[in-house]
């Protein structure tokens, strides 16, 4: 593949528009990576130390600010563990009902078909705050406040997981596969369990990441159900350390806090960059 | 009876400022964004320019939009704070000689909110828009290379046009992203939308009032936005509806 770079007369060379990409590239990687770095320095650093300037070298307190963190206040542990259980079970139970949705859609025929196909399109439009007044309301009435199930079970529907993986579908599935295991003798659940989902595995693995840091990050909805200490999730917790008299923190916590709840992210972004960066590409290119 | 809720909430003049506030931010992150993502795109997929470490740009570019909102708010709120180690760093460097007060006065607390959406949504339209870009034909470069066409014109002239479609989407999108913008304002103003509630956006308002309890202002609100991006998302379909590639 050549591009309408070949053979240019005018304009600038080849080389030095390498430079300049090169440059902004660095610049940008720079604003991109400049935030976190000074946040796991700051995060070794001492209260003290803190107060009394900028830098870019590492202390050596990191142990101590986290020993401080875990007596401290804040219930960081069952925060994290909250989270987990909740980001956990959603990215499990989204990315399953929603691949057996898109079986449904491409493998049956069934009457309105044609309709629910751009239905479950259209309700991937609409932002959960905007049903959020709704949906606070019927949690309140079912008396689930300070439980889980709100921010679990309804993410089995999930219209953008259920997109991808129909796209994916339409282009790995074959339908002469689901005949030949019907042929077979196998049951409709029997085929989808272990013929179609391991097919699916590349987009259930992007799917599964995706589902699971949204659901990591979501702070809105959660705040609206969680009130209990014990039962809050890591975004509650940052959004409760903000709303502290925070003068009054020894900093230090207050960084290792944050990188704490941002870590494990970054970890698992940095082990599986590249299949999430190319599924988001994947699943964008055909919308 | 039931029209009350509506009258008051736009009698009230808040739902404006806040609505102009949620605007004047998206704006504010959405220009730098495009214009960004487009010229990385545009590098990416450029074959002849052959930048080396393209999968590690992407990766770092991409990397934001994975943090939490909500940590991200807050680490900006510490190293923005009076006393924070940005404003140690400017006066080290003798940029400033009193600390900059960033969350007290309107442009910077803004360009704070924008910085760190842009920040974290540039990654994403780049990999949307170089996907785009990466399936334009070939042989429309090659064609326009015979012509002696320069790289300026071939962006303008074949790239975007050939674009629209998911240029359309993108700020389209975005546009739907920004009517949301909640967690970044909410951690780093605490609530309070201040300097005076010019960082106040529409789902802040939103949350007040579901907060307090005050469901019938909540959900005049709520049926505004829902309009609101009703009609933003139907132009969005009618735009991938026309969309060839459509899978």
């Amino acid at each position: 593949m050549s591009n309408g770079n070949n053979g240019l007369k005018k304009g600038l060379g080849i080389h030095a528009r390498r430079v300049i990409a090169y440059i902004v590239l660095i610049v940008i990687t720079f604003f991109c990576l400049f935030w976190f770095y000074i946040l796991f320095i700051n995060a070794t650093r001492s209260n003290g130390e803190l107060q009394s300037g900028f830098t870019l070298l590492p202390s050596t307190h990191a142990w101590d600010n986290w020993i401080n963190l875990l007596h401290g206040t804040l219930p960081i542990w069952n925060g994290m563990l909250n989270s987990l259980i909740v980001a956990g079970c959603s990215a499990v139970l989204s990315v399953y009902f929603s691949t057996m949705t898109a079986y449904a859609i491409h493998a049956y025929d069934f009457r309105l078909k044609k309709y629910l196909y751009p239905f479950i399109l259209m309700i991937m439009m609409i932002p959960t705050q905007v049903t959020a007044l709704g949906f606070v309301n019927l949690v309140d009435t079912m008396g689930l406040e300070d439980s889980f199930i709100p921010l679990i079970v309804p993410t089995i529907a999930a219209p953008v997981t259920f997109f991808y993986m129909k796209q994916y579908m339409e282009s790995t599935l074959p339908l002469a596969l689901i005949e030949a295991a019907r042929i077979d003798g196998s049951g409709e659940f029997h085929t989808f369990n272990s013929i179609v989902l391991p097919l699916m595995k590349p987009a259930i693995a992007v799917q599964a990441i995706f589902t699971f840091v949204s659901s990591w990050n979501n702070y809105f909805i959660p705040a609206l159900i969680l009130h209990e200490d014990k039962k809050k999730t890591l975004p509650i917790l940052i959004a409760q350390l903000r709303a502290a008299d925070w003068l009054k923190f020894d900093m230090g916590q207050v960084y290792m806090m944050i990188a704490f709840s941002i870590f494990p992210v970054i970890v698992v972004y940095l082990v599986l960059s590249r299949q999430i960066v190319q599924g988001v590409a994947v699943g964008s290119v055909k919308e | 009876m039931g029209l009350e809720n509506y009258k008051s909430l736009f009698e009230g003049g808040d739902i404006w400022i806040y609505a102009k506030n949620t605007m004047v931010m998206w704006i504010m992150c959405f220009v730098p964004q495009i214009i960004l993502s487009l010229l990385l795109g545009a590098w990416f997929s450029d074959t002849r320019l052959r930048l080396r470490g393209a999968r590690f740009f992407k990766t770092v570019i991409y990397l934001p939009n994975l943090i939490m909102a909500s940590a991200f708010a807050m680490l900006f709120f510490t190293l923005f704070s009076d006393g924070g180690p940005i404003n140690s760093l400017l006066m080290q460097i003798g940029f400033i000689d009193t600390p900059y007060r960033f969350l007290s006065n309107t442009g910077s607390a803004r360009g704070l909110i924008a910085l760190m959406n842009c920040l974290m949504w540039f990654g994403n339209t780049t990999i949307l828009l170089m996907a785009g870009m990466m399936g334009i034909d070939t042989t429309l470069f090659e064609a326009a290379e015979v012509d002696g066409a320069t790289s300026t014109q071939v962006f303008f002239k074949i790239t975007l046009p050939l674009l629209r479609p998911i240029l359309l989407y993108v700020v389209i999108t975005s546009l739907i992203g920004g009517l949301q913008l909640f967690d970044v304002p909410q951690i780093l103003t605490n609530g309070t939308g201040d300097p005076m509630r010019s960082t106040m956006t529409l789902i802040m308002f939103l949350n007040k009032h579901l907060y307090s309890k005050n469901y019938g202002m909540a959900g005049a609100l709520s049926v505004v936005l829902f309009i609101m991006t009703g009609v933003l998302s139907l132009i969005v379909f009618k735009v991938s509806g026309n969309d060839k590639r459509k899978g």
